[in-house]
């Protein structure tokens, strides 16, 4: 037999034919598979944010001189305040606030430009609503910032000398500083994650309780043909998936590819066998697909929470940044993040690879030793 | 082709945990013999084919089907056998037709061959109008008829059917038992397990299996003398009152 007819009479094809098929009819997984990444998308892409800019401001101009609207457009400038008005009063702006009309309000006193001409300090107030934190302190920087760039060129005014410092700040990879640009790749990430482990877990262990596996290895079809075929499948989709949530990032987020998307392609392989393996050890482990989905929700867990998909891993304490030690979603957004955004090569990236890749290795064997006992 | 289809000698399983589902089993079926393995519930009849099957590793003792060894050959047993469990194996969310394309070419059918055997296969059966429905949208009886398709569509030597008529009505098994007999009359040999005292004995020779143990073997009329009962029914509970009795 030659080889081009062992490899079109392989016993994996059949398998692989029959795994498409019932990906198809299976709404739940189809729905899951293809919903998923759109659902991802818009949540993470435009819902969170966090980087909060545009807060709604009023004002409360006191002074009502140019010194005093120079601070205001300053302000606006910065893109953390929009203008939505001017109060009268503090009980107006007060009003403001609470109402949530408002979400900080800029107040300048009276004697605002007066201050600054008899070369005293001038005042002038800055009140955010910082019950979320994490949306105020940005806002509370950026206006710190504003006042002191504001207060230099008085000064570099006065004395008619240039400002004796120019700090310009500039945000590489992500100037905008937009969170879509951080999130979108994680998504890729967390998606292959979901489509590896739990489904993949879930469609195996279905095989268990239907019976069939048990028929399919009476069937000379062999190990490796039975694993690949019901592996292979996934890993495909898993591209699929990444190619349709990239594109949808570069076309509706403006995500930059900024390295070599070949490379990405490449180095997901080693990502995708260890979550493959994560996914064959899951079916090992659970007796029936409600369990499946239960260890995949519980594994899908800690790959959001600490693999630095939201939440900066240099922002955790040390404990839990040993854990996402543990994950390989964590080094595959290094290589994703790394390629996409700041067009990193294999040179800088080699780090996460081998990681990656003795997780493949270790993950795979193990999980087909274990996979292997169970249909003895 | 060898003699015999199939030859244990001292074949055992001890399960994890210690029990012994199977005890020092010697048997003997003889090529294109319906052969009938009966016995309570955890008797060992299961264990016995799924060794047989090669879906379980014996403990001790060795084995042959179709003149290959069960431990060492068991992938090229697997070429020559077919398995029909009462669970059935097949797909529900794949057609009639998709799940006997899937099994036919799994077994190595491709092309014009396959084509054909599947259409024959489908004639046969009755299969043909149903060839585009779900599988799981199936009635009990033509579950049985379609999985009995699958586990045959590449003839193999010798067939091996695990309660293949539990929970179908009386129509569908004598329609099953039809099927069988058509098979053992083309040569093939069958190894069936029930719990239906009418099919055993329709089988031409027959084991009694009794807490894994063999307790009982030959024709229904040997046994029948044997044991002095009128009936394949009564010899099964007296034998199985007296193993019980044993055992105590």
């Amino acid at each position: 037999m030659n080889l081009i007819t062992r490899i079109r009479e392989a016993r994996f094809w059949p398998m692989l034919w029959k795994e498409f098929i019932q990906m198809r009819r299976d709404r739940l997984t189809f729905a899951v598979m293809t919903g998923l990444p759109a659902i991802q998308l818009v949540l993470f892409g435009y819902a969170i944010q966090t980087d909060v800019r545009h807060l709604k401001t009023v004002v409360l101009d006191e002074s009502r001189t140019a010194e005093s609207r120079a601070l205001v457009a300053v302000m606006i400038n910065t893109g953390n305040f929009d203008l939505v008005g001017a109060v009268a009063d503090r009980t107006a702006m007060r009003d403001a606030i609470e109402s949530g009309a408002a979400s900080a309000a800029l107040v300048i006193p009276p004697d605002y430009e007066r201050n600054i001409k008899r070369g005293k300090t001038a005042e002038a107030q800055i009140i955010v609503d910082a019950a979320d934190p994490q949306s105020s302190s940005s806002a509370i920087a950026g206006a710190q910032l504003a006042a002191l760039a504001r207060g230099a060129t008085i000064i570099a005014g006065r004395y008619r000398a240039p400002p004796p410092i120019d700090m310009r700040v500039r945000p590489w990879y992500n100037p905008e500083q937009r969170s879509a640009v951080f999130i979108v790749p994680g998504v890729i990430g967390i998606l292959l994650t979901l489509t590896m482990t739990l489904i993949t877990s879930t469609a195996i262990v279905r095989e268990r309780e239907r019976g069939t596996l048990e028929q399919l290895i009476v069937t000379p079809i062999g190990k490796p043909s039975l694993m690949l075929g019901k592996l292979v499948p996934f890993a495909l989709v898993g591209y699929v998936q990444m190619t349709v949530v990239m594109a949808l990032g570069v076309l509706i987020f403006r995500i930059p590819t900024v390295g070599s998307v070949p490379l990405l392609y490449l180095l997901t392989v080693p990502f995708i066998v260890a979550s493959l393996g994560v996914g064959l050890l899951i079916s090992t482990i659970a007796r029936n697909q409600v369990q499946a989905m239960q260890f995949g929700f519980f594994f899908m867990l800690p790959n959001i929470l600490l693999s630095g998909y939201v939440f900066p891993r240099v922002a955790m304490p040390l404990p839990a940044q040993w854990v996402g030690l543990l994950l390989p979603l964590t080094y595959y957004l290094n290589i994703l993040r790394g390629i996409l955004l700041k067009g990193t090569g294999i040179a800088q990236l080699w780090r996460p690879t081998l990681a990656l890749t003795v997780f493949a290795v270790v993950l795979f064997a193990v999980s087909v030793r274990r996979f292997s006992k169970t249909i003895e | 082709m060898t003699a015999e289809a199939v030859v244990t000698e001292g074949l055992q399983k001890v399960f994890q945990g210690g029990l012994v589902a199977v005890d020092h089993l010697d048997l003997t079926i003889h090529r294109g013999e319906v052969f009938g393995l009966l016995g309570p519930n955890g008797s060992g009849k299961t264990t016995t084919i799924r060794m047989l099957c090669g879906l379980l590793t014996p403990t001790a003792g060795r084995a042959t089907v179709v003149g290959h060894d069960v431990e060492r050959e068991s992938e090229l047993i697997r070429t020559k056998i077919g398995y029909m469990s009462q669970r059935y194996g097949l797909y529900d969310d794949l057609t009639v037709y998709e799940n006997l394309r899937f099994y036919a070419t799994v077994y190595g059918l491709h092309g014009r061959l396959r084509a054909e055997r599947l259409e024959k296969h489908m004639d046969e059966i009755g299969l043909s109008p149903l060839r585009t429905q779900l599988a799981g949208t199936l009635s009990g009886g033509w579950k049985q008829r379609l999985a009995l398709a699958c586990a045959t569509a590449h003839e193999p030597e010798m067939l091996f059917l695990d309660e293949p008529t539990a929970g179908v009505d009386p129509a569908a098994r004598r329609a099953f038992w039809k099927s069988i007999y058509e098979l053992a009359a083309h040569g093939t040999t069958i190894l069936v397990t029930t719990h239906y005292m009418d099919e055993a004995e329709r089988c031409q020779r027959l084991a009694f299996l009794s807490r894994g143990h063999l307790i009982g073997l030959g024709t229904v009329q040997e046994i029948l003398a044997q044991f002095k009962q009128p009936t394949i029914e009564d010899v099964f509970i007296e034998l199985q009152r007296r193993d019980e009795g044993a055992a105590a």
